[in-house]
């Protein structure tokens, strides 16, 4: 059974009004980062539910961690996750749609499950006991208290978590480094392969971008001696991003007449 | 405000997290759920921390961030290998076990 | 015990000469047929002068032995290949060779128009080969290879026009039956060897005195067995008739003189075990028994010449392994008629064949008829092997057949009277088949067709038949005057000139009682058949001809007792094998295929699936702990 009536001792007031108004919207970023569709929405929801954590921790007497949190998740993990999204593609949306067969339903099932049975639990484990509270803790400061504990109590502890972080400070190197199998192509090696290729159209280079001054060169298309815009001249990256403008406003005005 | 509060919000954040690892397909949004589900248990740390007056609990919180730290480095870098070869960062697609 | 150096050739250059007509193909189309004949003459040629070679050592210094190679040797069991030429051996390998090189010369104008001709005669040396391997081997197991081998060459030569399917099954027939005896002489190899340490004939020989009855009983009915396969006897005689199928040739010398009498050869040359054990004694009198009648009833009924005369060689080896189940004077009497059986009747397979030959391969006897006139050479050689087979004095078989009655008379007691008794009425049925098959043949009206041109064959066919018909007249006397077979053998089969038992009549009694036998049998076939023979056999005859035309129903017999029981046990056993046997085997699998089938819906290689067992994993934990800590 469930024991949800447990009573720990109460905190002042201004912490239940921070905690009533902040808790709800953290449970909402929550299922927020489930539904979303685009990954960036999520980066920023779990972002913010972080910075809610961390006003949670300070306001629990745990000053230290709460910076931490902000710096080392918000500032530091969060922009991590933010680099690899650019990387993979920051528009790309995902589909929400489920693929195997009954995952979404059993998933919710065993979580709720799993909660439930923690909550359970944690109330089991904390019952008839009373808060004690922070204050002598951290009379010398929290920061100090908790040096002393990472120095002395947990000092093995701590070591070991350094050798941790150098380990994947390599693996993420290891990882991330690719060996090049070929050299780079260099401008003979690209003549040679204009010269060799299926047509000669290319032959002479590819056309340049940026006719009309009026727009940002690199994002218009050439123009054809007949006044179609050639799609070669613009970088397929800009073109994968939608970035182009539309060629059509280049056209000629006679072709028009002529479409009519 | 009673502090088990704490603790309730830290198991829904957590069950959240865990639905989200299983439900979502990208494997970035798996890993920020997995990051949800560590902070999850921190703040239950700190909670517990506050109950038992003393800071054994903060220090434990403070290595889960370390470790979260070093599992978001290796992890991302995972990521961005498989997106390089295989151009997806859908865990789906890396189903090669299956065939 | 002399040792000799070219026993080898013997066997070696048939062999070679075989090799080489199979291998080289139609190349050799041309001059075949003569270097066959020419090894075999020379195999012959080698044999008598072994002979000679041997007469003149004295003693234990006849048997002369050469080995060739040491062929197993396996801890304490070891057989050489090495042969063994002593007085037994000898009178085969002259049977064979002789008799062979004069089917050689026979065969030469006989398959004259045969395509394959040079294949028939690479199978003959083939079984020239084998059969002297045979006879020749110092212990059983070399013995059994000869054996196995001319039961191959006699399958080859029965389904040698195997285009026929009729001919194509025969030897097949003749293949399983063989089989079945085959089995018995392994296992008699077997029981020797682990009663003896040995297989080799000298050991063994050594050792028999001292081993068990029940042991040497055992040996003995194997090796009866053995012999029943391969010379047609009851109960494995069913092929022989089958056998006809092949080229005539082939008939006279494997299916009359030679491969046929290999079990007589079998149990003399086992006269040790057989010594030692008077069940397995009765046994093969027994056995002889029953064959010598029911071969000369099959035969009053055949109107097939070859098949007539099929049954007749049953019937007459019947005698042969009736005599080599009387006692040590047996063995010899039973060899001296196989060598003058060997001589007439091969003689007389050769007239047949002469006969086929001049009237279009026409065997049906009611479509002969006056032939005698026409082929007067054939006519007088068949007639000498007719009245040797018949048993008229001084002709071989009188001398040799009358021994066996003789011997069955005084076996002693009601066993001496029924042998006896057997034996005459044997006698009686051979003259009266043997005269209803010449009187049909050669004499009264001519039944065969217009298109047929009945003519005297070639000297190369007259001649063999005029050489084996003078053996049918000389052998007997030759082999009976001072007992000289008798005591030739004596070393080897341990037999003296005594007759065993006590004499129950005078021989010359039993002679008269033979020769009246005889004169009935001819009487009743004279009467018989010196009128009008219709050409197609009567219908309306009594229930005993048809059960007899009919080989005494030993196909039906076969086919009921063995055949279909057989099939309904395979049918049975592959139901068991498939449904039992299989069918817990595939419940087995099946039950693993369906759980793994089951199972591996959970591995479908997505991590998302493995993450929620994982959850899944931790609620159980997080619920056990919660159940525990209750």
């Amino acid at each position: 059974m469930l024991n949800l009536a447990v009573q720990l001792g109460s905190t002042k007031t201004p912490e239940a009004v921070l905690f009533w108004i902040l808790a709800p919207l953290a449970v909402l970023a929550a299922l927020g980062i489930l539904m979303a569709k685009k990954a960036v929405h999520s980066a920023l929801l779990l972002a913010w539910i972080m910075i809610t954590l961390a006003i949670f921790y300070i306001a629990e007497d745990a000053l230290f961690l709460g910076i931490v949190q902000v710096v080392v998740y918000t500032g530091a993990v969060m922009m991590l996750f933010l680099f690899i999204l650019m990387l993979v593609g920051v528009d790309s949306s995902d589909s929400l749609v489920e693929n195997i067969k009954g995952q979404r339903a059993s998933a919710i099932v065993a979580a709720v499950g799993l909660g439930g049975l923690l909550v359970s639990l944690v109330g089991r484990a904390t019952l008839g006991r009373s808060a004690v509270g922070l204050a002598s803790a951290n009379q010398g400061g929290n920061v100090q208290g908790l040096a002393e504990q990472l120095f002395t109590k947990y000092v093995w502890a701590f070591e070991v978590v350094s050798a941790l972080l150098i380990t994947a400070a390599l693996g993420a190197m290891v990882l991330a480094h690719s060996q090049k199998v070929h050299s780079r192509n260099n401008q003979r090696d690209l003549s040679i392969a204009r010269f060799r290729g299926a047509s000669l159209a290319a032959a002479a280079g590819l056309p340049g971008s940026g006719v009309f001054a009026r727009h940002n060169a690199v994002d218009v298309p050439a123009l054809l001696p007949d006044g179609s815009p050639a799609p070669t001249s613009i970088s397929s990256v800009l073109e994968a991003r939608g970035d182009m403008i539309t060629s059509k406003i280049f056209e000629l005005q006679q072709k028009e007449e002529e479409e009519n | 405000m009673d502090l088990s509060n704490y603790i309730y919000l830290s198991v829904i954040l957590f069950t959240i997290g865990a639905i989200g690892v299983v439900v979502r397909r990208n494997a970035i949004v798996v890993f920020m759920c997995i990051e949800l589900m560590l902070n999850a248990a921190n703040l239950a740390f700190v909670t517990f921390a506050r109950i038992n007056g003393n800071l054994d609990g903060q220090v434990a919180s403070f290595f889960t961030m370390v470790v979260a730290a070093c599992e978001v480095v290796v992890g991302l870098a995972i990521i961005v290998t498989i997106y390089r070869s295989r151009r997806s960062a859908s865990v789906d697609d890396a189903s090669l076990l299956k065939r | 015990m002399t040792t000799s150096s070219h026993l080898v050739y013997l066997i070696a250059l048939p062999l070679i000469s075989a090799a080489l007509l199979l291998l080289l193909g139609r190349k050799t189309d041309k001059w075949g047929h003569i270097l066959a004949t020419l090894v075999s003459a020379s195999a012959f040629g080698i044999g008598v002068s072994e002979f000679f070679a041997m007469q003149g050592r004295t003693g234990d210094a006849r048997a002369a032995t050469q080995k060739i190679f040491s062929w197993i040797s396996v801890g304490t069991f070891k057989v050489d290949a090495s042969l063994l030429l002593d007085q037994l051996s000898i009178c085969f390998v002259l049977l064979i060779t002789g008799v062979g090189t004069l089917i050689h010369i026979y065969s030469i104008a006989y398959m004259s128009h045969d395509h394959d001709r040079r294949r028939f005669f690479a199978y003959l040396n083939l079984f020239i080969a084998a059969m002297l391997l045979l006879v020749l081997g110092d212990s059983y197991l070399n013995l059994y290879v000869g054996w196995e081998g001319v039961g191959l060459a006699s399958y080859l030569l029965i389904g040698f026009w195997n285009q026929k399917p009729a001919y194509a099954t025969a030897a097949k027939k003749a293949f399983v039956a063989n089989r079945v005896g085959d089995v018995g002489l392994s296992l008699a190899i077997m029981i020797a060897f682990a009663q003896f340490g040995t297989v080799t004939f000298a050991g063994v020989k050594a050792g028999a005195p001292h081993a068990s009855t029940a042991a040497l009983t055992a040996i003995g009915a194997m090796l009866l067995l053995a012999a029943a396969g391969k010379s047609a006897q009851f109960p494995l005689q069913s092929w022989l008739g089958d056998a006809m199928a092949g080229p005539t040739p082939v008939s006279a010398l494997i299916h009359a003189a030679t491969m046929v009498t290999a079990g007589v050869y079998l149990i003399t040359r086992s006269n040790f075990i057989f010594d030692g054990s008077s069940t397995a004694r009765l046994m093969v009198v027994i056995v002889g028994g029953i064959t010598l009648i029911f071969g000369a009833l099959i035969g009053t009924a055949k109107d097939d010449i070859k098949k007539a005369l099929a049954a007749s060689t049953m019937s007459q080896i019947g005698y042969m392994i009736l005599a080599s189940g009387l006692g040590p004077v047996g063995y010899a009497i039973a060899i001296m008629h196989l060598l003058t059986h060997g001589f007439f009747k091969a003689g007389m397979f050769l007239g047949a064949g002469s006969v086929m030959h001049g009237m279009d391969d026409e065997v049906n006897m009611r479509r002969y008829g006056g032939i005698g006139k026409l082929m007067p050479i054939t006519f007088a050689t068949f007639g000498l092997g007719y009245l040797a087979i018949i048993g008229v004095p001084p002709f071989a078989g009188f001398y040799s057949k009358d021994k066996i009655i003789e011997l069955a008379f005084n076996a002693g007691g009601t066993k001496g009277i029924i042998l006896g008794g057997a034996t005459l009425l044997g006698a009686a049925i051979t003259a009266f088949y043997m005269t209803r098959l010449i009187v049909m043949t050669f004499t009264g009206a001519k039944r065969w067709d217009e298109k047929a041109h009945p003519h005297e064959s070639p000297i190369l066919m007259w001649l063999p038949m005029a050489v084996l018909a003078v053996g049918s007249v000389a052998t007997g006397f030759l082999f009976n005057s001072g007992n000289s077979l008798v005591n030739w053998l004596a070393p080897v089969l341990n037999s003296r000139n005594e007759v065993g038992g006590e004499e129950l009549m005078k021989p010359i009694v039993v002679s008269a009682l033979a020769l009246l036998a005889v004169i009935i049998g001819v009487g009743i076939a004279v009467g018989m058949y010196r009128k009008e023979v219709p050409v197609v056999a009567p219908e309306k005859v009594s229930v005993f001809t048809r059960i007899v035309r009919k080989d005494l129903m030993q196909d039906a017999f076969n086919e009921a007792v063995l055949m279909r029981p057989g099939q309904k046990l395979t049918e049975g056993l592959v139901k068991t094998d498939y449904f039992a046997i299989d069918g817990l085997v595939r419940l087995v699998a099946g039950i693993f295929a369906s759980t793994s089938t089951a199972l591996r819906k959970i591995q479908n290689g997505y991590v998302r699936s493995y993450a929620l067992i994982m959850v899944g994993g931790a609620l159980a934990l997080i619920a056990t702990i919660w159940v525990v800590t209750l």
